[in-house]
């Protein structure tokens, strides 16, 4: 059986189906405010906030709440609200603060799981909520459905308040003295990339979050030298990086999450070449 | 009724004082001139007027119809990272942001106002470069088309020929210049050095003892002589190394 036909076989089966269809979706939206994370130097803030994402988690397990998204999206809202604050009060050093409470809630995260847990499983569960599991292949319906419309506000509001990202990102101040509420927005970027952390947790898992967010905009700017063009090539880089990932995942029985940054790495190498040979 | 109007100004920051008890008021079509030494507080007192900082007392109040989002503004350095990716169109087109209000997209009014100002600036056929690819003096004018879109009243320039040579300098300022006579548009313009003064119809000058009010009466008061006269020795003392320089390179 060749490549194309195994392909058809898994393409058959729903699941599968459902996979590529939050996959993509979730790729597409962490790669569009990439961009402005990598030039804000907000990087930290999606690395920090993946870490407090598993320590929600961990205590949405120990609730054993029937929807974990309940807890776990307004936890990593608040906290995003909370980094942002800190990140600009210059009284406290900002990036301990952020190094304080990620590691802070990765370990009480783990230790609230190895307490109160009731699974027979342990390490397997952390470590999948560490590096995403393979219950992007056991989505019911409803996780789909969910997905797609946190997926759909995400782009509806980035492609809405594209100008008004574009102005607070390239120089807050300008933006701030001729009109335009700076804090706000920031705030708003925040809130999206909460959520978008959330999304991307079934996905990736935590720790691989920021490659997901940060990887197709750092190739996409080798490539090209205008805010539009940077954002579409990274949208579009991100969509198939993803494609290729799941796929190749589903073929050679990898996980899923690694599999997809390997793939997103492999490109940041190409884009890195092709710009050297460039120049 | 005067376009800008400072009342009992105070600035500082914590605790230091820069500036005490500042009065004045700028009508439309002056051209104000702010001098001072560096760390005198001319920044400080720029980011007061865009109520990007609160003053310590006192208080900063627009007149005549002016609202706050119609002030366009060249900083005095632009902190952007060094590999961002964006084109002159994209950068001059952000200034409009002020006016858009919940509108998303840019209309035929912002596109043709930026291509107006890019037009009036001479770097119409820079616009689909990239930025950080330019030098210091067309990225200067990419930045002041930009605080022109968001205004056709007030412009606030802090040190706008920073890192410009002599010629592109007096460009600048001619430039400048220009937008005052021609478009009637209200200059506030911190500077450092005398020539710049010759456009301007105010000066004030920042420091411990700050003085406010027309070139004339600044060239007479004591700091304006002090000023100018340290400035003649400058000159003096540049042109005389210029011209050992000359002499050394035909030895
Ligand atoms: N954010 C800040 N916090 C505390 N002190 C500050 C801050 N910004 C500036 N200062 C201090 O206030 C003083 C005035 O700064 P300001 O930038 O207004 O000077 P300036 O007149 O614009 O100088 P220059 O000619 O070098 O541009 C300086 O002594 C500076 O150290
Ligand atoms: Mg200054």
């Amino acid at each position: 059986m060749n490549i194309l036909e195994t392909l058809g076989m898994y393409l058959s089966y729903p699941f599968v189906r459902y996979a590529l269809i939050v996959g993509v979706l979730i790729a597409l939206c962490s790669s569009l405010l990439g961009v402005t994370l990598v030039l804000k130097r907000f990087s930290f803030i999606g690395d920090g906030l993946s870490h407090v994402a598993f320590g929600a988690f961990a205590i949405a397990a120990v609730l054993e709440v029937s929807n974990e998204m309940l807890v776990v999206l307004p936890l990593t809202v608040l906290c995003a609200v909370l980094l942002l604050r800190m990140g600009q009060n210059t009284k406290i050093r900002g990036d301990a603060a952020i190094a304080m409470l990620s590691v802070g809630a990765l370990a009480i995260g783990y230790l609230l799981m190895n307490i109160f847990s009731t699974s027979s499983n342990l390490s397997g569960d952390v470590c999948s909520s560490l590096f995403g599991s393979t219950s992007i292949l056991t989505l019911t319906l409803g996780e789909v459905i969910l997905c797609v419309v946190l997926s759909v506000i995400v782009i509806a509001v980035f492609v809405f308040f594209y100008h008004k990202i574009f102005a607070v990102t390239f120089d807050e101040s300008f933006a701030q003295a001729t009109g335009t509420d700076a804090k706000k927005y920031n705030l708003m970027i925040a809130v999206i990339v909460a959520v978008i952390i959330v999304l991307a947790m079934n996905l990736v898992g935590s720790l691989l979050i920021s490659a997901l967010i940060i990887f197709p905009a750092l190739s996409a700017m080798r490539l090209f030298r205008s805010f539009l063009s940077v954002t579409i090539c990274s949208a579009i880089l991100s969509v198939c990086c993803a494609l290729i990932g799941i796929l190749g995942s589903i073929l050679w029985a990898t996980p899923v999450g690694s599999t997809i940054v390997a793939v997103d790495i492999a490109a940041f190498l190409i884009c890195w070449l092709i710009d050297r040979v460039r120049a | 009724m005067a376009l800008i109007t400072c009342r009992g100004l105070t600035l500082g920051y914590e605790g230091t004082v820069l500036v005490e008890n500042l009065h004045f008021s700028i009508g439309a079509g002056d051209y104000l001139c702010i001098v001072g030494e560096n760390g005198s507080g001319k920044s400080t007192l720029i980011r007061t007027l865009l109520h990007l900082q609160e003053p310590m007392k006192g208080e900063v109040i627009e007149g005549d119809g002016l609202r706050r989002n119609e002030i366009g503004y060249l900083p005095q350095q632009t902190l952007i990272q060094r590999d961002f990716p964006a084109s002159v169109r994209e950068i001059v087109l952000s200034g409009c942001q002020g006016r858009m209000g919940f509108r998303p997209f840019y209309g035929p009014q912002e596109k043709e106002l930026a291509a107006r100002s890019m037009e009036q600036l001479g770097i119409a056929d820079l616009r689909r470069r990239c930025y950080r690819e330019l030098s210091g003096g067309q990225q200067q004018r990419v930045l002041l088309a930009r605080a022109l879109c968001a205004t056709r009243k007030v412009l606030l320039l802090d040190e706008p020929i920073s890192g410009l040579d002599p010629k592109a300098a007096m460009d600048m300022y001619e430039l400048i210049a220009a937008l005052n006579r021609d478009e009637k548009i209200t200059i506030i313009m911190v500077s450092h050095d005398m020539t710049s003064i010759r456009y301007a119809t105010h000066i004030l000058h920042v420091g411990d003892e700050w003085f406010y009010g027309t070139r004339e009466e600044y060239l007479q008061s004591p700091a304006g002589i002090y000023f100018a006269g340290v400035h003649a020795e400058e000159t003096a003392a540049a042109e005389s190394s210029a011209e050992e320089q000359e002499g050394g390179e035909e030895e």
